[in-house]
């Protein structure tokens, strides 16, 4: 689909250099790439995280756009807030942008799924004009690795150690694209940084649509995760190869599945390279192999077609 | 002058916000303050206010969305009372360190648990460290008035911090009075729309509300703290300009028979009219009873308040809410009674806990209070066992 190419990529980098995430960081990606697709006329609400203490360590700042932080849980309010100030200031006279501001929110899967959730649901409600991007590295990274509701199912956290009784976590990742869309909101997609066009395409669609929209990116954590740092676009790309992940977007209602596998790898493949996953059994494996097909099969059901093929067998 | 108006005390604040042409409201209903939100809907659905009104779905978002709003240059506005201050706490000191020049008004209630609808002023004095300037009304016309000087302060370039303006739930909140009403033409050349902080402006990208390490947060809270004291001479140059534009003449602190008083009752809110009434009747049966109306209560007008109690022989303070626990018990007492030592006065100085969740605070209720300072004249801090007592409460 992708109306994009790599050598339409702005040079322009508006995440300065300097910052303090770690090595192979999958959110600095999403960071960067997400700042050069939306370009200059933004206004960034982050919500507290990994991003947020790393890139403005006072007196230094890695935005090169108007950028807030106020708390963790409320990143979509403040974001309704200026959104609301925009629109009140520009119907005064007060306010003369030629150019459209694009009002974005940014927050971590605990700042959104979890402790945001509330606020994310009201600012989708009342149809806001903002865009929110959910960079997910499914737990609190910034703290050290705790689960959150977006945590996988069997991976290990510091909060769900693999003991003789715990096997990681265990329960399933939260469908927070579910949750966005049941507000009946214009546009849902998820992005995944190791196919780049679709990314950009996505995020400029995202920001073009008038109301709310939201973009679901892909995160992976080299600490939290335990890989090595320069696995990580290997990892987000194997993500999508086994179909534990699934490009897709959903536009007025209508779903698309915007990067087919038409033959998928083993998850096992995705499991072996994460440390977070060392501990799993055959069994355990197996289960998971196991819900990525019926998750496939969903997916495929609502694609009207096989958009994700079977599991190439070795 | 304007009109004068029959309104209470949550449609005054109503009034207020709308003269002062905000142009974003964010506020959720609460018990007493509900009202508040309902006018101002109102007065958006009929085109009399152009505000962007947002129906938020917790006081933390009304709070949060208002610091979005400010930092991108809109006069806001929010109200809140009891548990949805409570909620909003966190932001609270985010807003004030932040340096956003935010409105609210808060409709004092009793905090859960038990739920109580009821006044008392455990909500405002839980809001009492979190870098606000806080005003208390004692009626709707002082709720209407302080809300518009809360716009000529808090935007003030030596100034910059949010500012509450309390009064009391029911008590002011529900009773209608006359009211004075302030119309936007007078608000606005008395409180003109400036913006003097930064914003949010693609133009001019700053970062705001940044991780601060040891090498820094410190320099940010003892601005705060700074700001918070240089604010007393914005308010008093505010209240100044405000009896120029309005004629009504507002002071950090009211003193009522002071000068020669035995005993003085420090209050604030509504009990401050049920004291005066009271003072006057005891000084007909021969008690020199004064009564000091604390308005000002972040930051704390220590001066002010001194000229008053001074010459005093016993400082009764009456407080509307408790903490629990503490070296003080009761929030206003706190204030006063640090504010007497650090300049050694040595007279006693008590403080009685009352009006809990809405018990009425009677002039019997002042008068054992009275009655029981009086047997103190002469003894000094240290002589006293008990500096506390509640007062109206089943034994």
């Amino acid at each position: 689909m992708s109306t994009f190419t790599i050598a339409s990529i702005p040079r322009e980098e508006l995440l300065a250099p300097g910052h303090r995430m770690c090595q192979g960081c999958g959110a600095a990606i999403v960071m960067r790439h997400l700042l050069k697709a939306l370009g200059k006329n933004i206004i960034v609400a982050h919500a507290t995280g990994c991003v947020e203490v790393t890139t403005t360590l006072y007196p230094e700042t890695a935005w090169r756009v108007p950028w807030i932080h106020v708390a963790f849980e409320n990143a979509a309010a403040v974001a309704s807030g200026i959104e609301a100030a925009l629109k009140s200031l520009k119907k005064k006279g007060v306010l003369s942008y030629e150019k459209r501001v694009k009002v974005v929110a940014i927050g971590g899967d605990g700042g959104t799924v979890d402790i945001g959730l509330q606020a994310l649901s009201g600012m989708l409600e009342r149809g806001h004009d903002v865009l929110y991007v959910l960079y997910d590295n499914e737990a609190y990274m910034n703290t050290g690795i705790q689960r959150s509701g977006a945590t996988p199912l069997y991976a290990w956290t510091t909060t769900t150690p693999a003991g003789s009784v715990w096997r990681g976590e265990w329960r399933r990742k939260k469908d927070i694209i579910g949750i966005v869309k049941a507000h009946g909101v214009p546009y849902v997609a998820t992005v995944n940084f190791a196919y780049v066009t679709d990314f950009y395409a996505k995020l400029r669609k995202a920001a073009e649509i008038e109301g709310p929209t939201f973009i679901h990116a892909y995160s992976p954590c080299v600490p939290g995760w335990r890989y090595e740092p320069h696995l990580t676009v290997k990892i987000a790309k194997l993500a999508v190869q086994t179909g534990i992940w699934v490009n897709y977007e959903i536009e007025k209602g209508t779903f698309r599945v915007t990067t087919p596998v038409p033959k998928r790898l083993p998850v096992e493949e995705y499991l072996k390279v994460q440390g977070r996953f060392a501990h799993l059994t055959k069994e355990e494996i197996e289960t998971i192999q196991k819900l990525v097909d019926e998750d496939v099969e969903y997916i495929n059901k609502l694609a009207g077609a096989t958009v994700i093929g079977p599991v190439e067998k070795k | 002058m304007g009109k004068l108006v029959p309104l209470s005390g949550n449609y005054a604040v109503a009034y207020a916000a709308k003269a002062a042409d905000v142009d974003v409201v964010a506020a959720y209903p609460i018990t007493p303050q509900t009202a508040v939100v309902e006018k101002l809907a109102e007065f958006v659905a009929n085109g009399e206010l152009h505000a962007e009104f947002l129906h938020v779905e917790s006081e933390h978002s009304a709070l949060s969305a208002v610091v979005g709003a400010s930092a991108t240059g809109a006069r806001v506005f929010t109200a809140t009372s009891a548990q949805g201050l409570l909620l909003m706490y966190e932001i609270m000191h985010i807003a004030s360190t932040m340096r956003l020049p935010i409105v609210m008004g808060i409709a004092t209630r009793a905090i859960s648990a038990p739920i109580n609808i009821w006044c008392d002023h455990s909500d405002f004095m839980a809001a009492a460290d979190t870098g606000w300037i806080m005003f208390m009304a004692i009626n709707a016309q002082e709720a209407h008035d302080l809300v518009i000087a809360a716009y000529r302060i808090a935007e003030d370039p030596d100034v910059h911090l949010p500012v509450a303006v309390g009064y009391d739930g029911f008590i002011v909140s529900h009773t209608i009075e006359p009211v004075n009403i302030i119309e936007k033409e007078e608000a606005l050349r008395y409180a003109p729309k400036r913006v003097t902080w930064f914003t949010l402006n693609p133009e001019k990208p700053v970062t705001m509300g940044s991780l601060a390490s040891p090498e820094w947060y410190y320099e940010f809270r003892v601005q705060l703290q700074k700001a918070l004291e240089s604010s007393a001479k914005v308010i008093t140059t505010a209240f100044r300009e405000f009896k120029q534009h309005f004629g009504r003449e507002y002071r950090e602190v009211d003193g009522f028979y002071t000068d020669d008083a035995d005993v003085i009752l420090v209050t604030m809110g509504s009990t401050t009219g049920t004291a005066i009434s009271y003072a006057e009747e005891a000084r007909k049966a021969g008690l020199k009873v004064g009564v000091l109306n604390v308005r000002l209560f972040r930051p704390f007008p220590e001066r002010e308040v001194l000229k008053h109690i001074e010459e005093a022989k016993v400082v009764a303070v009456i407080d509307r809410a408790l903490n629990p626990g503490s070296s003080f018990v009761g929030p206003l007492y706190s204030d006063i009674a640090v504010t007497a030592f650090k300049k050694g006065l040595d007279i006693p100085i008590t403080n009685y806990v009352t009006g809990l969740g809405g018990r009425a605070v009677l002039k019997s209720h002042l008068d054992t209070i009275v009655k029981h300072a009086y047997g103190l004249i002469g003894k000094r801090m240290r002589d006293i066992d008990t500096h506390y007592a509640f007062v109206g409460v089943r034994e």
